[in-house]
């Protein structure tokens, strides 16, 4: 299956604003001060560093990207930890420093990267640096510590050491990608956090225990111990990668077959693409989490589904101009067409609840907030189409105010209005 | 199991008290008590959450792994104690005495397992650098053991407690070849255990079982995906009462003759989804157009002609197959020419246009239509012969006729109609509707 990317709103992924230059600059110095360093005090343990290097730019080769554009090389990283958390190999103390570890790592993700260059697929700097650093705090702390008996002497007293220096890394680079996030999406830092902390910990967990089962094979097995353990890391990742494919096809049917109510003059050409739009960017800046996002993204596509039992279509497909019985009976029927698929029962509530007043006398039975983005999205765009000009915009804008004491949300018609107010 | 003969019992109980025999035997002395402790609590973890993880075969992979390692650090009593502690998994599904069996079965396995490492040569015992290679062929031998004494067990069982004219199942190879594979895990928890103590398995099997969950996500986000669309699908058909389920059963005929002529399983899929879709286009078509009686105008025709073409502008974005694209744009072409958008004739239309071609058309033949009602199958499968070569591609009509003789066709329930069903099948183009197979397809 051609897989085409999913790539949130928004997210332009050419130029870099200043908090990923601010990012690639530091990984790209980094890089520097540890090669040169390198050069000047002799590589130790060559093989080693070779078998190490080696499977990160292999892993780095087989990178992936998760849902929500965001760009993983479990396995490279999994062969970077391991290689900043080694002890011994075999009988051989690791006696590499923190510079080596940042060199190898660093050209390893640079020659495994080569090939995608090859082939037209740009870099993704940004990732690449924050997983550079998050290896440079690792080795930073473990190298000087990697000598000492009272660490190296049992596993005991290492595996503590080691499992949480593998966690700080996965939170290092959770959070430089949350605030990559933050500033590139305008979403809440610590929103951004919360997603980045949940989509990435089964994989940081197998990335995790990988790295620490190579580092400590390696002293039985020696480098035989590298491809061993990298192994299962392959079956996950080629699982994620598929996992990640349909995921991005799901998303491009939905968007399309949202658009039968189009071409079946139900309701104006472009219509459900710009509500789901226009929700998402509400829903962001009211602070969703991004699977709530995608659930309002899906829901806001599929809105306007329960306009295919009418015989006729409404005059511009208009349902802010219907009367609410009708409204109600569309977005039951549309709700009732999205439960059939029966594992989409949330995204059928919120549709279900579009159409009710936001504010209702029993406080308990207010529709979920992402049917009071769509019912306003929704509104808003009926209102003003497809039409760029910023008055007809703040007009829309003025008249879903004055609606606002029964029928519209407060915060999502002032989230509405600052969206307006930022458009170019 | 359900009620089972003298002779399962006996079998059951034999193996039970096979199993009970060695482990009360001993020798004690000498067993690594660490490892049993900590191998047993992980194979009671691994048991108990199966359930929880839809995962069954994974299960019995960790509990193989555990006992493999365990026959290597504990010999093979301390094996088969490690085993016992199947019984201790907190799960929903077997019976006590299901799980009392399987308890005796895994310990048995488990004991062989160990004797057969001793036989060989093995020493018991946490292996450290110099057991390597010497420790692969007896450890090899014990893990083929417990593969095979578990697998015979577990058929004996089924065959006792099935009904003797069952014919017995095919002997996997494949998922044989598999559980030796994993068998392989347990040394490596053996020669890890040296360097990481009794946090080895856990830690070897965490990136196992986070590779699993990888996996059924996957499946499950594959299953949500085509629920999805066949509920959208289902949306579109609403607006023509005639077709509802219509795209789902055009889907599954053309499944039918894709998987007779062996297309490729990724090519099937694709269909799957390309038969689903087809109609799509039609919500472009006014209603009254598609649920009309009547003689269609040149107008009202033009716009039916109109739907291939519309339904591709919907599906183009989606990142199909292109092959799906071109079913779906090409399904209303016919081999001599004659049919539309294009106008294409033999080869030319793409081979998944001619698949469902004939599914479409076979299901609008054996459903009411609003200017007629359903046909019976072997009428319709007649119809299909004779159009063969003119409107249809022969060799797909043989094999969707194959798919139908032998695995049968599920008509939708038909609506009492007061038409003739009777009627006859009309040559093509003989009036202004163009024959009622075209029209019928639409």
């Amino acid at each position: 299956m051609a897989v085409r990317r999913y790539e949130p709103s928004g997210y332009s992924r050419n130029i870099l604003d200043s908090g990923q230059s601010l990012l690639v600059i530091v990984a790209g110095v980094l890089l520097v001060v540890a090669v040169a360093d390198t050069a000047v005090a002799r590589v130790t343990d060559v093989s080693t560093a070779v078998a190490f290097g080696a499977l990160i730019a292999f892993g780095e080769l087989l990178r992936l990207t998760l849902p929500g554009d965001r760009e993983a090389a479990p396995i490279a990283a999994a062969g970077s930890l391991a290689y900043a958390l080694l002890i011994r190999v075999q009988d051989a103390p690791a006696r590499h420093g923190t510079q080596q570890v940042v060199a190898v790592a660093a050209i390893g993700m640079l020659i495994g990267a080569l090939p995608h260059l090859a082939v037209g697929r740009p870099a993704r700097l940004d990732a690449m640096a924050a997983r550079l650093v998050a290896v440079a705090c690792v080795a930073a702390v473990f190298r000087p510590l990697a000598g000492e008996e009272v660490i190296s002497g049992h596993w005991w007293s290492a595996l503590p050491v080691m499992l949480s220096l593998v966690v700080l890394a996965w939170l290092v680079e959770a959070a430089i990608a949350a605030l990559v996030r933050t500033d590139v999406l305008r979403a809440r830092f610590g929103v951004a956090l919360a997603d980045e902390l949940r989509v990435q910990l089964p994989l940081g967990v197998a990335v995790g225990t990988s790295a620490l089962l190579i580092s400590f094979a390696a002293e039985v097995m020696g480098l035989f111990a590298v491809a061993v353990f990298a192994a299962p890391l392959l079956v996950t990742q080629v699982a994620l990668r598929r996992f990640a494919g349909i995921r991005a096809t799901y998303l491009q049917t939905v968007r399309a077959l949202a658009r039968v109510t189009e071409i079946g003059g139900y309701v104006e050409a472009g219509h459900s693409a710009r509500v789901s739009k226009l929700a998402v960017d509400i829903g962001r800046e009211l602070g969703m989490p991004e699977a709530a996002l995608l659930e309002l993204e899906y829901a806001a596509l599929m809105h306007d589904i329960g306009q295919l039992s009418l015989r006729d279509p409404i005059p511009g497909g208009a349902t802010v101009l219907v009367s609410r019985e009708e409204q109600r009976r569309i977005a039951e029927y549309g709700a009732e067409v999205i439960q059939q698929a029966k594992v989409l029962d949330s995204v059928a509530d919120i549709v279900r609840r579009q159409s009710d007043p936001a504010r209702t006398p029993d406080r308990a039975d207010e529709p979920p907030l992402s049917s009071r983005i769509i019912r306003a999205a929704n509104a808003f765009d009926d209102l003003v189409g497809s039409s760029v000009e910023p008055s007809r915009a703040a007009a829309a804008v003025e008249r879903l105010r004055l609606d606002t004491a029964a029928e519209y949300d407060q915060a999502v018609v002032d989230a509405l209005s600052r969206l307006v107010a930022r458009r170019p | 199991m359900g009620k089972l003969s003298k002779t399962a019992w006996l079998y059951i109980g034999a193996v039970i008290i096979a199993a009970v025999l060695p482990i009360a035997h001993g020798p004690f002395a000498g067993i690594n008590w660490t490892a049993v402790i900590a191998l047993g609590l992980l194979l009671a973890a691994s048991e108990s959450t199966a359930t929880l993880l839809q995962a069954r075969s994974l299960a019995w992979s960790a509990n193989s792994v555990a006992s493999l390692a365990a026959v290597v650090l504990t010999g093979p009593v301390g094996a088969a104690l490690v085993a016992c502690c199947t019984l201790l998994g907190i799960r929903r599904g077997p019976s006590p005495m299901q799980r009392v069996f399987n308890t005796g079965m895994y310990a048995l396995s488990a004991y062989l397992a160990g004797e057969v490492f001793l036989l060989f040569g093995g020493q018991v015992g946490t292996p450290g650098t110099s057991s390597f290679p010497g420790i692969i062929g007896p450890y090899a031998a014990a893990t083929v053991t417990h593969v095979a004494v578990n697998f015979a067990l577990l058929q004996v069982v089924f065959w006792l407690a099935t009904a003797p004219d069952t014919t017995p199942s095919q002997l996997d190879l494949g998922l044989l070849v598999t559980d030796v594979g994993y068998g392989a895990l347990g040394v490596l928890i053996a020669a890890l255990w040296e360097v990481l103590g009794p946090f080895t398995p856990v830690l070897v099997l965490i990136p196992l079982f986070v590779a699993r969950w990888a996996v059924a996500q996957f499946a499950a986000q594959q299953r949500a995906y085509e629920a999805t669309v066949s509920a959208l699908c289902q949306a579109v058909e609403t607006k023509d009462f005639y077709t509802r389920g219509h795209s789902e059963r055009v889907s599954k005929g053309s499944v039918m003759i894709a998987s007779e002529i062996k297309m490729r399983a990724e090519r099937v899929a694709a269909i799957r989804f390309a038969g689903m879709l087809h109609d799509v286009g039609k919500l472009g078509v006014p209603t009254a157009v598609l649920q009309k009686t009547g003689r269609l105008t040149d107008d009202e025709y033009a716009a039916i002609q109109l739907h291939p073409m519309r339904g591709l502008d919907i599906v183009r974005d989606i990142g199909f197959l292109d092959e799906a694209l071109a079913g779906i744009m090409h399904h209303h072409e016919r081999i001599d020419g004659k049919g539309y958008p294009m106008g294409l004739a033999g080869d030319e239309i793409p081979e998944f246009a001619r698949v469902l071609a004939v599914a479409d058309a076979f299901d609008a033949m054996t459903s009411n239509r609003a200017y007629r009602g359903a046909r019976p199958v072997a009428a319709a499968v007649a119809e299909l012969r004779k159009c063969a070569g003119e409107q249809f591609d022969p060799a797909f009509v043989d094999a969707f006729v194959a798919a139908i003789e032998r695995d049968g066709w599920a008509a939708p329930q038909s609506v009492p109609s007061d038409q003739d069903t009777t009627e006859k099948g009309l040559p093509a183009g003989t009036d202004g509707q163009a024959g009622p197979l075209i029209i019928g397809s639409l």
